[in-house]
């Protein structure tokens, strides 16, 4: 367990970057600290492994004084990752794994194999080990950083900005990753980030940091949606929070309506006949969803229907078959992506079991709200 | 016969690199030369990439640095030699020209040092120190070897300036091949003097190319510049 009590860090030109902060952050959790720049969220982070050193009041790390330790003693049993990885140019991949162990005094042989261990833990191939951190691209970098943060197994792991400076598709790759190794390791991980969706995706808990440093809300990502405690949380969190909320229900109560579906290379007559207001899925020969056919395109088809003649299909929706359950914005998103505006339903293996509508997942979110399963 | 091939008659003639009834040839000139340029080159490496290090750890003093460098590259080489050796004695002439040479080297060492230190990624320092590190570790395990392309880049350019320098020897009677230069003038032997620029030059090559495979050696390959790029982004 981290906690702030009181903890004001004030610069000698008299700016205020945390402003007397209160924070308890849970064990085994991932407590996200997100804000504007200059909410002294980076600062707050950083006190923790005394990069920067609280003006006043407590940190205390498992009730112990941060302070009670020398700095780099402390910061050997916290994992670090920063925006860009900060890897060793100099040092291959597998020496820059390795160097925390190195540090607390394991021989080279049995900090490398450690290391190897770790590349294959965050999802490296272990071909890289040998190369320099130039070799690598920005996201192989990051993942280097995660790994080099967790080789000594520190309980801690302080995040900076990790994933800030990649591109959306592999910050979404890595925010997954992120979120598999928790669930293996389950750290105690403080998150750094401007980005109010990166927060929600992967905090267990969030706290909104007001500009002068002070906590504005520290909450559930789904409290903080729904229950945005002022105008600069609301305004913070988003134009779309509403929307975004029904990720965080379960959409077990959506009608899965029957869908019209037609194996790819049926003859486009029998394709005609199976259509369903005018559109029909396509599928292969596990069921999985290709894309649609319309009432107007079959007019301009000959013989069978063909990959190339599709029109592409929306976002899928994974049905509760199979232990996952899909939310409410998934199910929505589905309705709303799709061409016919009808979402497919997949189960867990990716085959079509049926389509949701936009007013069956409204209907679904009627009820919930009935049964005050909605927070308010 | 043009100056060219007077020039390559002095130097392919063999009687030039004998040592025979006082007259000395060539091969022990060239062992003088190195004999007046290592020791500054050491004393230089021994006391400016401590001095840089430090600066460009701290960040402090670098002001210090530059004016510094400023003032030593300012410095009148022939003068500031003929003044210690008029002040310190003919017998000290050695001594007087090693620390001219000294001189000489400091600032381009000083210089390199500091600024390859200083330019290592900030970020990488900042993981360095969040692991961890104690402040020499960050200094030897990081910093340095980062900064070690620019190091032995001003060990290079810091050799090329003594080894050039270090010719001034022979205007306070010492050897070395600056001598040749300095006798072929006073003789009006121009192939003689324009012989032994040729050597100073090629003593200089020589030396840049080992120092290059000595980098090439040292340094990280992990700092060398991509040749290809591979990694898919």
């Amino acid at each position: 367990m981290i906690e702030f009590q009181a903890v004001t860090k004030r610069y000698d030109d008299g700016t205020v970057a945390v402003d007397n902060l209160d924070l308890t952050i849970a064990d085994g959790g991932i407590t996200v600290l997100v804000g504007p720049s200059g909410c002294g969220k980076t600062t707050s982070l950083r006190m923790i492994n005394r990069m920067v050193e609280a003006t006043s009041g407590t940190i205390l790390l498992d009730g112990q004084d941060v302070h009670a330790q020398r700095p780099a003693t402390l910061r050997r049993g916290i994992g670090y990752v920063i925006q860009n990885a900060g890897l060793f140019p100099h040092r291959t991949v597998l020496d820059n794994v390795a160097t925390v162990p190195m540090l607390l005094g394991a021989k080279k042989a049995a900090a490398r194999e450690r290391a190897t261990e770790l590349l294959a833990t965050v999802g490296l191939p272990a071909e890289l080990a040998k190369r320099y951190p130039a070799q690598l691209s920005g996201g192989q970098q990051q993942r280097v950083g995660v790994a080099r943060a967790l080789a000594a197994d520190p309980p801690v792991l302080l995040m900076d900005e990790p994933f800030s400076a990649v591109d959306p598709v592999v910050r979404d790759d890595l925010q997954d990753e992120l979120l598999r190794l928790q669930s293996e390791l389950g750290k105690t991980i403080v998150f750094v980030t401007h980005d109010i969706d990166e927060a929600i995706k992967i905090g267990d808990k969030v706290a909104v940091m007001r500009v002068g440093g002070r906590l504005a809300q520290y909450d559930t990502p789904a409290a903080l949606l729904a229950n945005p405690v002022d105008d600069f949380v609301a305004a913070f969190v988003g134009r779309d929070r509403g929307y975004r909320a029904l990720g965080f229900l379960s959409a077990h109560g959506v009608e899965v309506a029957p869908l019209a579906t037609v194996a790819l290379g049926s003859p486009v007559e029998a394709a005609r006949a199976k259509l369903d207001s005018g559109w029909a899925a396509v599928v292969d020969e596990a069921g999985k969803p290709l894309g649609w056919v319309s009432a107007a395109g079959l007019s301009t088809m000959e013989g069978s229907v063909q990959a190339a003649d599709l029109v592409s299909g929306g976002s899928l929706y994974v049905a509760d078959t199979g232990g996952r359950t899909g939310s409410l914005r998934a199910a929505l998103d589905a309705a709303l992506s799709s061409p016919a505006a009808l979402g497919v339903a997949v189960d867990s293996a990716g085959a079509v079991v049926g389509s949701v509508s936009a007013e069956a997942v409204l209907a679904a979110l009627a009820d919930a709200r009935k049964a005050g399963e909605v927070p308010s | 016969m043009n100056v060219f091939e007077a020039v390559w008659d002095w130097l392919t003639n063999g009687d030039n690199w004998k040592t025979t009834l006082g007259i000395i040839g060539i091969p022990q000139r060239l062992g003088e030369h190195l004999d007046y340029s290592w020791p500054p080159l050491l004393i230089g490496i021994l006391l400016a990439i401590p001095l840089g290090a430090l600066i460009g750890h701290t960040g402090r003093g670098g002001t210090v640095v530059v004016s510094l460098v400023n003032v030593f590259r300012a410095l009148p080489e022939l003068g500031l030699l003929v003044l210690l050796v008029l002040s310190m004695g003919l017998l000290l002439a050695t001594e007087a020209l090693t620390i001219v040479l000294v001189a000489v080297a400091l600032p381009t060492l000083l210089a390199g040092t500091y600024a390859g230190v200083r330019n290592v990624d900030r970020a990488v320092v900042d993981a360095a120190r969040g692991m961890g590190m104690r402040e020499w570790e960050i200094l030897v395990k990081v910093e340095l070897p980062n900064a070690l392309p620019l190091i032995l880049g001003s060990v290079r350019a810091a050799a090329l300036q003594v080894i050039a320098t270090a010719s001034i020897a022979a205007a306070v009677a010492l050897g070395g091949l600056g001598r040749f230069v300095v006798d072929g003038f006073a003789f009006r032997e121009y192939q003689q003097m324009a012989g032994g620029a040729v050597l100073i030059a090629a003593l200089a090559i020589v030396v840049e190319l080992l120092l290059s495979a000595v980098q090439w050696l040292l340094v990280s390959p992990g700092l060398r510049k991509p040749r290809t790029r591979s990694g898919v982004r």
